[in-house]
């Protein structure tokens, strides 16, 4: 049984036309009917029970309640969360307990929502396909012998599932919009800094950030209407928009879109270039004002992303270290020793392979010609986009240049995994906003369409996705 | 950019506080040399006159009250989950030798 918009479910819920109690145990059941998709890590089953049933007494004593009163959703195993371990998917952080929760998920079930599971990722969200999580590859709901993408592919697959009406993921190079168009649902990238990152493990610091996945672009809207604006716990996040997400106008006319060049290139399959045109098409006949558009240096986004977040990722890595929380090495004779056993056992391949390349482009003689030459690309990348939003309102593309691939297909080349990234790193380069919103399919499996705007124009970019999802 | 050694793998192996075994030297050798040729085209980008960018948001010197905030998290609640501990502190090998 699928589930009614979030909005929906809400309103009912403070209506008492709906108990939490039965939204919970919905969840669950579809959550083991579903099992043999990897798609959850574990559940929270316990503390959703008793969330639910105080939601239900509240609405029977007549307690004012939020905009998501009820509504069940699913964390990546990336947020610390009460009620199951929280483990990124990964072996060292294996039987970790978060002592706090994630400033996302403590404005969520402010908001009346309620955690019922965490969701499989890539370890430490390093992956695009699920492929690299310590302990299960997640399935694609459209043909299980298929990746859901990465690495938020537990997320998305959960969401297509209908186990709950929305799923959080992050975005460090495309994690939330590349499982959204593998898997056929609503993967939403926000500005950089909308969202609090306290309580999230940290993969590469300066483009991380925290979205959801949803069904439809209303239910993302809500979703980050409840999570977005500043939190003292984390000083990199930037005031919201004071118009809100919600109640999005959805008039095309006139609305200037470009259209990347760069990424309808050649090495584009040819089914998810079709459904783009078409998309371009229905926009055109609806109003907006489409135009090919050039940002010369995009080419070079994946070279730059691929020094500075193993950079950033070998720095944040090196607080696993067996000493203070997590997984520790037994058979070490010094702390040194320790150190290297602890993290020799407790990293997969990938994780390994980024604190090996981060160490090496942070290491001295190597940092100003991978790093600081990676992070002045980055700023030329970023003045082609200031450049195009002074033309243009959005950018338009598409999310992937393929649809999902099969299990395995790409597992021994890690290089060949990393072009996978190849049209969503640049986004999160710049910090801007952009979503994937489900664009039909090739060969039956779904193609993702990618539209972005300019730095903080979250709620327009909210809008004009909404009404380019109706025209598909 | 020519290929990485054995001897850069296992300094860098020890720079990053990891062990390897010899499957994993081997595998990195050529792994990580593929990742730097493919990031090596970025020699040729012409970048003259731009500053490297380390972050996108703007803000600068983020201060608040020099105070205590309770989290509702305790030094005991953190202190239960390190894998050894003694006397109220985490307990560790030893360091020399």
């Amino acid at each position: 049984m699928g589930w009614p918009s979030i909005a929906d479910i809400a309103a009912k819920v403070r209506a008492g036309e709906l108990k939490a109690s039965d939204l919970v145990e919905q969840a669950l059941t579809a959550i083991a009917d579903k099992r043999e998709y990897d798609a959850i890590i574990a559940t929270t089953a316990e503390r959703a029970r008793e969330r639910a049933a105080a939601v239900d007494a509240a609405v029977k004593n007549g307690e004012a309640l939020g905009l998501l009163a009820g509504v069940p959703f699913i964390a990546k195993d990336n947020f610390l969360t009460f009620g199951a371990e929280t483990t990124a998917a990964s072996n060292i952080l294996k039987g970790f307990t978060a002592p706090y929760q994630s400033t996302a998920v403590n404005r969520l079930e402010e908001a009346g929502a309620i955690c019922v599971a965490k969701a499989n990722l890539d370890a430490f969200a390093h992956g695009s396909s699920t492929e690299n999580s310590d302990f299960m590859v997640t399935k694609n709901p459209h043909d299980k012998t298929r990746v859901p993408g990465g690495s938020s592919g537990g997320s998305a697959a959960a969401v297509v599932l209908e186990l709950a009406p929305f799923a959080l993921g992050t975005d460090t190079g495309g994690s939330i919009r590349l499982p959204a168009s593998f898997t056929g649902c609503v993967g939403y990238k926000p500005t950089y800094g909308l969202v609090s990152r306290s309580g999230v493990v940290a993969m590469a610091s300066s483009t991380d950030v925290i979205g959801p996945l949803t069904r439809t672009v209303e239910d993302t809207a809500l979703v980050l209407d409840v999570m977005a604006g500043r939190d003292p716990l984390d000083s990199t996040t930037i005031e919201r928009d004071e118009a809100g997400y919600t109640d999005l106008p959805t008039d095309l006319a006139g609305k200037k879109i470009g259209v990347i060049k760069e990424y309808m290139a050649e090495g584009l399959d040819d089914g998810v270039r079709d459904r783009i045109h078409e998309a371009i098409e229905k926009l055109k006949a609806a109003g907006a004002e489409v135009q090919e558009l050039s940002l010369p240096s995009l080419p070079l986004a994946l070279a730059v992303y691929y020094i500075v977040c193993p950079a950033e990722v070998s720095s944040n890595l090196s607080r696993y270290d067996g000493q203070r929380y997590a997984f520790s090495a037994e058979d070490a004779v010094n702390l040194e020793e320790s150190f290297s056993r602890t993290r020799a056992l407790g990293f997969g391949a990938e994780a390994k392979r980024r604190i090996m390349i981060g160490t090496y482009v942070l290491s001295s003689g190597y940092y100003d010609a991978y790093y600081r030459k990676a992070q002045t690309v980055r700023t030329k990348l970023i003045n082609e986009f200031d450049d195009a939003f002074a033309n243009v309102d959005f950018l338009l593309g598409p999310t992937a240049p393929h649809t999902a691939f099969k299990i395995g297909q790409n597992a021994h080349d890690p290089l060949q995994m990393y072009l996978t990234d190849i049209m969503t790193v640049a986004v999160n380069l710049a910090g801007i906003p952009a979503i994937s919103i489900p664009a039909g399919t090739s060969d039956t499996l779904p193609v993702g369409l990618q539209l972005m705007a300019a730095s903080g124009r979250d709620r327009e970019l909210l809008a004009v996705a909404k009404a380019t999802g109706a025209l598909l | 950019m020519a290929d990485l050694t054995r001897d850069d793998v296992l300094k860098l192996a020890r720079l990053a506080r990891l062990q390897l075994t010899d499957e994993e030297i081997a595998a990195f050798q050529k792994e990580l040399s593929e990742v730097l040729q493919y990031v090596a085209q970025l020699d040729n980008a012409d970048v003259s006159g731009l500053e490297p960018t380390s972050q996108v948001t703007g803000l600068k010197n983020v201060m608040r009250e020099d105070e205590v905030i309770d989290y509702g998290v305790s030094p005991k609640d953190l202190l239960a989950l390190a894998p050894k501990k003694q006397d109220g502190h985490v307990k560790v090998k030893r360091m020399i030798g």
